[in-house]
């Protein structure tokens, strides 16, 4: 086994699923049976109607992460499952911040801050305001730190959405799955197109 | 249900409709589904199901269990022996938490189920009503799949869904859990159409001819190559295109517990058992092969043995259905997707007719040496107790290795499994995955259900019997007939023989006594025999098989017999014991 394959690092799952009560347990318990903590995961709608997005971050091996993949795609209502490293994907997390309204208005130097850290007033009201960044973990943390010493009263940060940079989306890949003999192309596998990578034949 | 409508063809608009209820809809399924037999036990919450079932009584048969994980063992043994789904009911509350083992077991083991639940009312969910449980979020790592139904509306579809996802792929347990509103409500029913695709399910990889061909291109020029075969071929319907491929290629091969019977046991090429307790010559061979085949097996750790000494230089080829099994345990060189019954025929006019005499001499010659060092003294035995062995051995001769052999978990398993000559497929019924104490009772009636013509004998010990022996009753009164041979060693032996190997004899709790099962059997009016010397062996064994009807025979054997060969937890296939 490669070295690739064992060293952890975040992986970005990303899963197309019917929209169905009950399957955000059936495939979080494929991680929790196996102990393994989920670091983020954001459900949405997809770029289809009806077919719904799950974004999942764990930190992970290649080698674990596929067989977790394998498991999630043998769900019934599971049309799909990807998996990419953070260079992978486009992603962005979105952070919330409610400092004190007096402390701002005081020291202007907050304010510089803010902007500096494309921080974005969302709500301001006499007792408190409410900044939003978007961006990075990094990022995020980053303009934690920075208002901590002015009495940061709440944060809170969104779950990782992902935008996979090599993707045609998932329109045709449904219409593949919808008929009874599908093509060759919506069972991806990643011995295909490696085969000489993989065989040693 | 957006998702349930979309997925499922539907009836074309024009078709008359009748008002009938949930509970109506549901057995006229069933019906559709070509289900002739149900194992169940009714409660408050399934009570409309059962009273519509008051009128399909000639029509669907059904076996009152006397628990409901009894029901789903049942089920299991009526799937397991007539290759259909076995269906279940029970009611909600205890009665759904009772078939998780059942469950459990069908999962790991690929059986199909369709269990039935009943439910308190839609708007009582969550409110902890009386027997109220939730046993969608229960059941979930246990099922292929499962649904709760609380509109009468979605019946037909997914019951319709249910049994195409527990046959189709690799086959599974499915759990229907519907509200009481949804048995009673009266709804237009325009018909049951079967499902046959559901946009987001696979069941079947595609077959991929680049993989076939150089599945082959290895095996041709394989020198020492080794085929191992698990229930693959009996889910696949696959046994003549495996003999096929065996007998064109020449190839040895040995199975895996589940997977005995696929080939019969006396075929040439049939080299024996795999794993912790299988033959010397499979086990040690499998670190000596150049290619190792595997058909629908997955590489339990029980087969396997230590991973990181396993087959390290074979290159591996894995047939299997369940694209998730491949490289699961075992990195596999060439994966060959899909359905053994489509590939096994792709593969076999591909490979070349071979004899690989040398190498299957090899195997024969590490049967001589485990025929000295075990199988003689315990098929043969000259003096002493009886062993479990010659049991299994005696009931060969008188069966000609027709019958189905149902046996529970323990020593007495390996023993049978090891032992037990199967001619036909669909002959060895056992918990394999799960380990199920208490399997073999309810099982062995539902095996005989789904093979009426054929003799189904049970074969348990002291402890697994005392788990579900209440199912004497479903005996009793349904009247099936079940031969039942307790082989009663006085302990809890598979225990016990790992407290002796490797806890220096620290007898933990394995000493277990048992009440009178003759007596035990009496009263639920089953006859029956206990005998201690062996000169009764094999006249109680012909007078279990000629009882019409059931028969309970209990074989007192010797109390500290180990089995042998066996494969040490931890260590390497190829440092199987002996002794």
């Amino acid at each position: 086994m490669s070295n690739e394959e064992t060293i952890k690092q975040e992986y970005n799952i990303t899963i197309y699923t019917e929209n169905q009560v009950g399957l955000l347990n059936r495939i979080a318990i494929i991680f929790t049976r196996r102990k393994i903590n989920i670091d983020s995961l954001n459900t949405s709608p997809s770029e289809i109607e009806s077919i719904h997005r799950f974004n999942i971050v764990i930190t992970e091996s290649e080698e674990v992460v596929r067989k977790l993949t394998r498991q999630i795609e043998k769900q019934v209502e599971v049309l799909k499952v990807y998996y990419h490293t953070n260079e992978d994907v486009i992603w962005q997390e979105l952070a919330l911040y409610k400092v004190s309204t007096d402390i701002i208005a005081e020291k202007v130097s907050v304010e510089r801050l803010l902007r500096e850290n494309g921080a974005r007033a969302v709500v301001i009201r006499k007792d408190y305001t409410v900044f939003e960044t978007t961006g990075h973990r990094e990022e995020t943390d980053n303009l934690i730190n920075i208002l901590q010493p002015f009495g940061l009263i709440e944060f809170v940060r969104s779950a990782r959405v992902a935008i996979i940079k090599d993707s045609e989306g998932f329109n045709s890949k449904l219409r593949e799955f919808e008929r009874l003999e599908p093509g060759e192309e919506v069972i991806e596998n990643e011995y295909l197109n490696k085969g000489s990578k993989v065989f040693t034949m | 249900m957006e998702v349930a409508q979309q997925e499922i063809l539907t009836q074309p608009a024009t078709k008359a409709t009748t008002k009938v209820s949930g509970s109506v809809a549901l057995l006229e399924a069933l019906i559709a589904e070509g289900v002739d037999t149900i194992f169940g036990y009714p409660g408050g919450a399934i009570m409309p199901i059962y009273d519509a079932l008051y009128d399909y009584n000639d029509k669907l048969n059904h076996i009152l269990v006397r628990h409901e994980q009894g029901g789903t063992h049942a089920g299991q043994g009526y799937a397991r022996t007539s290759g259909k789904v076995g269906v279940v009911f029970a009611t909600s509350g205890p009665g759904a938490t009772n078939l998780v083992t059942g469950l459990a077991d069908a999962q790991i083991d690929s059986t199909p189920l369709v269990c039935i639940t009943g439910q308190v009312f839609a708007h009582l969910l969550g409110t902890d009503a009386f027997q109220e449980t939730d046993v969608i979020n229960i059941t979930t790592p246990v099922t292929k799949w499962n649904y709760q139904v609380t509109d009468a509306n979605e019946i037909p579809e997914v019951i319709a869904k249910a049994f195409y996802i527990a046959k189709s792929g690799r086959p599974g347990p499915v759990l229907i859990d519907i509200t009481k509103n949804a048995q009673i409500q009266l709804f237009d029913y325009e018909g049951y159409t079967k499902c046959e695709h559901i946009r987001s399910y696979r069941p079947k990889p595609i077959v991929r001819p680049q993989y076939i061909e150089q599945a082959a291109a290895l095996i041709n020029q394989a020198k020492k190559p080794f085929i191992l075969f698990g229930q693959g071929i009996l889910l696949g319907s696959a046994e003549q295109e495996f003999k096929a491929f065996v007998e064109k290629s020449g190839i040895p091969a040995a199975w895996t517990v589940l997977g005995a019977g696929a080939i019969p046991t006396g075929h040439p090429l049939n080299v024996g058992m795999l794993g912790m307790h299988g033959n010397y010559g499979p086990n040690v061979l499998t670190n000596e092969c150049d290619v190792l085949i595997a058909i629908g097996m997955r590489f339990d750790d029980r087969v396997t043995g230590r991973l990181d000494k396993y087959a390290k230089q074979a290159q591996v080829i894995h047939l299997d259905i369940d694209p998730a099994e491949i490289d699961k345990n075992v990195k596999t060189t060439v994966p060959v997707w899909g359905d053994c019954k489509e590939t096994l025929p792709l593969l076999t006019a591909l490979v070349e007719e071979k004899q690989h005499t040398e190498w299957v001499n090899l195997f024969n010659e590490y049967t001589r040496k485990e025929v000295e060092a075990v199988i003689e003294k315990e098929l043969n035995p000259q003096s002493g107790e009886m062993t479990m062995g010659e049991v299994i051995k005696q009931l060969n001769d008188l069966t000609h290795g027709e019958a189905v052999i149902v046996t529970d978990v323990g020593q007495h398993q390996m023993v049978a499994c090891r032992y037990a000559q199967f001619n036909k497929t669909r002959s060895n019924v056992t918990s394999g995955g799960l380990g199920t104490m208490g399997f073999a009772l309810p099982a062995a009636i539902g095996a005989k259900y789904g093979a009426q013509d054929r003799t189904v004998v049970a074969i348990i010990g002291d402890g697994g019997f005392q788990m579900t022996c209440q199912e004497l009753g479903t005996i009793m009164q349904s009247g099936v007939d079940v031969k039942i041979i307790i082989l009663n060693n006085r302990f809890l032996g598979m225990v016990r023989q790992w407290q002796e190997l490797f806890n220096d004899r620290r007898y933990s709790f394995v000493d277990i006594q048992s009440p009178d099962f003759v007596a035990l059997a009496a009263a639920y009016r089953i006859p029956g025999k206990r005998i201690d010397e062996r000169a009764d062996l094999q006249g109680a064994l012909k007078e279990m098989l000629d009882n019409k009807g059931s028969f309970l025979l209990e074989v007192m054997v010797t109390k500290e017999n180990n089995v042998f060969p066996m494969v040490p937890q931890g260590c390497s296939v190829s440092e199987i014991r002996l002794k």
